[in-house]
């Protein structure tokens, strides 16, 4: 064995600085600055110590509405996008043809910029012109006024939101469908198994631990939302802020208003929040495991 | 005459394309959308009932578009911020996956551990505080800004890292006899072995950099220092341009990458599903 020395850490420095400057110092900043009222970022003075923005964070109409608002959101956005995605994986892993074509295609989504493909998505649920209403005229919807009417703000989000959480879902579901043995699946053919019960006997034991991974990360990412309400609504959270996220929420205070200590403390709910249910999800699956 | 079973076998599979198919649409149809808007007419625009696709493909809507705005300035802004971190991603990440997977030095578990910790914190609560070092450091308006806090990511390190160890330590014990540096060995075994993952690593960073939004508009403000996605927002914002500009203007932002995306998507494809099995 080579005897230890600290040359490792000359290879380490440069991610050590950056991840020091860019990571441990804010983190532990940002836990200070959601203690301190009416902090100033020009010469770091404050006027108080206390639970001050915590207790303005929760009687603010608009936190609440924020927090709603990302609830309902992460509820609808995450199983719709796992479950749709689950059945597509599924069929592209069948035996069919264009495989190679249908992977490429369905992970299209996911290297397109958010902000680029949102414009494209408001311009589709534009109300007079718009492809969406369009389409819906068929089927005899009278125009829908998506992102002028509070009311059909958040379904526009979730609409966009999903199509554009398939692509990463599905390709990891695919690779998860390519794990299992073609031997079961072998098995439950001799056995004349219903389709219906191989998959929930078969495939959907066998990609559980992607199952679960997707559905941590989603909801991880769908927690923290703003790139698609930014690009949706012209920089705006929606009519009448219908639209607001925890996320967006916490850069208008910081950004807009400068309440740098409210905006700390939102982040850190947010994170609590993460973690929380991060917990929860991990200890659900985790005990299922060991039936 | 075929059998009943044979038959039933024939519509599952009619249905199971015709599914496929509805789904590959309804993914595409935004870039459809985008691209055909891009080419119409200031009256095709806004016709009733909408056409999908434009008579006549008005190329002239990118010339506009790309004169209506400085966008070759933004094009030209977000390709150095692209070059400039995913450089500096591959140096800072190649050198900390070496030290992980070859070099002992104590408290090396400790930091591998504090690395990983740091995954599972969302970037909203750093932004405010690095903000405010970014102004400190008189850095708001500049290229740096933009690149110096990202040129450095623990996700991909942690993914080097697991290449690095999967090399055979016999080879670098090897080296050690033959008096090779660990620098040497490091740029002329590890680097070249691992050159798959490492390509995989800079496209996975060229997407992810050349897609950045929120942090460039929050550390710069002059017109001239804009990358592509910001620009994108204020030309639809601030100039009230009409859509077929717009949609323009969005095709080039998003174009550059699907191109990539199509020659490069074994990459991209393995890339990301490696990190997800590993998650």
């Amino acid at each position: 064995m080579e005897k230890k020395s600290f040359k490792g850490y000359l290879y380490l420095l440069p991610s050590l600085i950056i991840m020091v400057v860019f990571t441990l110092y804010p983190l532990i900043k940002a836990v200070v600055m959601s203690f301190l009222g009416d902090y100033s970022i020009i010469d770091g003075s404050y006027k108080s110590i206390g639970f001050e923005n915590y207790q303005a964070l929760f009687a603010d109409k608009n936190f609440i509405k924020a927090l709603c608002n990302t609830g309902i959101y992460v509820v609808f956005v995450v199983p719709c996008s796992i479950i749709i995605s689950l059945f597509i994986a599924v069929l592209i892993n069948s035996k069919i043809k264009g495989k190679a074509f249908f992977q490429t295609v369905y992970f299209l989504p996911y290297v397109t910029s958010v902000i680029a493909i949102g414009i494209v998505w408001s311009w589709m649920f534009n109300s007079e012109y718009g492809l969406i209403n369009y389409i819906l005229g068929f089927f005899g919807i009278e125009p829908i006024q998506w992102l002028n009417q509070p009311q059909y703000a958040l379904p526009a989000l979730i609409i966009f939101a999903i199509w554009k959480s398939m692509a990463f879902n599905i390709l990891i579901f695919l690779a998860g469908l390519q794990t299992i043995s073609e031997d079961l699946y072998k098995a439950a053919r001799i056995d004349a198994t219903p389709r219906f019960r191989v998959f929930t006997r078969i495939t959907v034991p066998g990609i559980m631990p992607m199952i679960v991974y997707a559905s941590i990360m989603g909801m991880i990412s769908a927690f923290k939302v703003y790139n698609e309400v930014f690009a949706l609504f012209k920089g705006k959270a929606g009519p009448a802020n219908s639209a607001i996220t925890v996320v967006y929420y916490i850069y208008d205070k910081f950004y807009n208003s400068n309440k740098y200590g409210i905006a700390a403390a939102g982040s850190i709910v947010l994170f609590l929040i993460i973690l929380a249910l991060t917990q929860v999800q991990l200890r659900v699956t985790g005990k299922r495991k060991k039936k | 005459m075929p059998s009943k079973r044979k038959v039933i076998a024939l519509i599952l599979n009619i249905l199971k394309y015709a599914f496929l198919i509805a789904g590959a649409i309804f993914t595409v149809l935004p870039f459809v959308w985008m691209i055909a808007s891009s080419l119409k007419t200031p009256a095709e625009i806004v016709q009733v009932p909408p056409a999908i696709f434009p008579k006549a493909a008005q190329w002239s809507n990118y010339k506009v578009a790309w004169n209506a705005a400085p966008f070759a300035k933004y094009l030209l802004n977000t390709v150095i911020v692209t070059v400039c971190t995913t450089i500096g991603v591959l140096i800072t990440t190649v050198l900390s996956a070496f030290a992980f997977s070859r070099l002992e030095f104590p408290g090396k578990k400790l930091i591998f551990s504090l690395f990983l910790a740091t995954l599972m914190i969302p970037g909203e609560m750093l932004i405010i505080t690095n903000y405010i070092t970014i102004m400190k450091l008189q850095w708001i308006d500049t290229y740096q800004a933009m690149i110096v806090p990202w040129i450095s990511s623990v996700f991909y390190i942690y993914l080097l890292t697991q290449f690095f160890m999967q090399v055979p330590n016999e080879l670098y014990l090897a080296a050690k006899v033959d008096k090779c540096s660990d620098l040497k060995f490091m740029l002329r075994i590890m680097v070249p072995m691992n050159k798959q993952a490492i390509i995989t690593i800079a496209i996975l960073n060229i997407i992810s950099s050349w897609n950045a939004f929120l942090w460039p508009l929050l550390v710069t403000n002059s017109d001239g220092m804009r990358v592509l996605s910001h620009g994108l927002i204020r030309f639809q914002t601030e100039a009230g341009a009409s859509y077929e500009l717009i949609m323009a203007a969005s095709c080039i932002l998003v174009m550059p990458i699907i191109i990539v995306y199509l020659f490069l998507r074994k990459y991209i494809i393995e890339g990301v599903t490696r990190s997800g099995l590993k998650g």
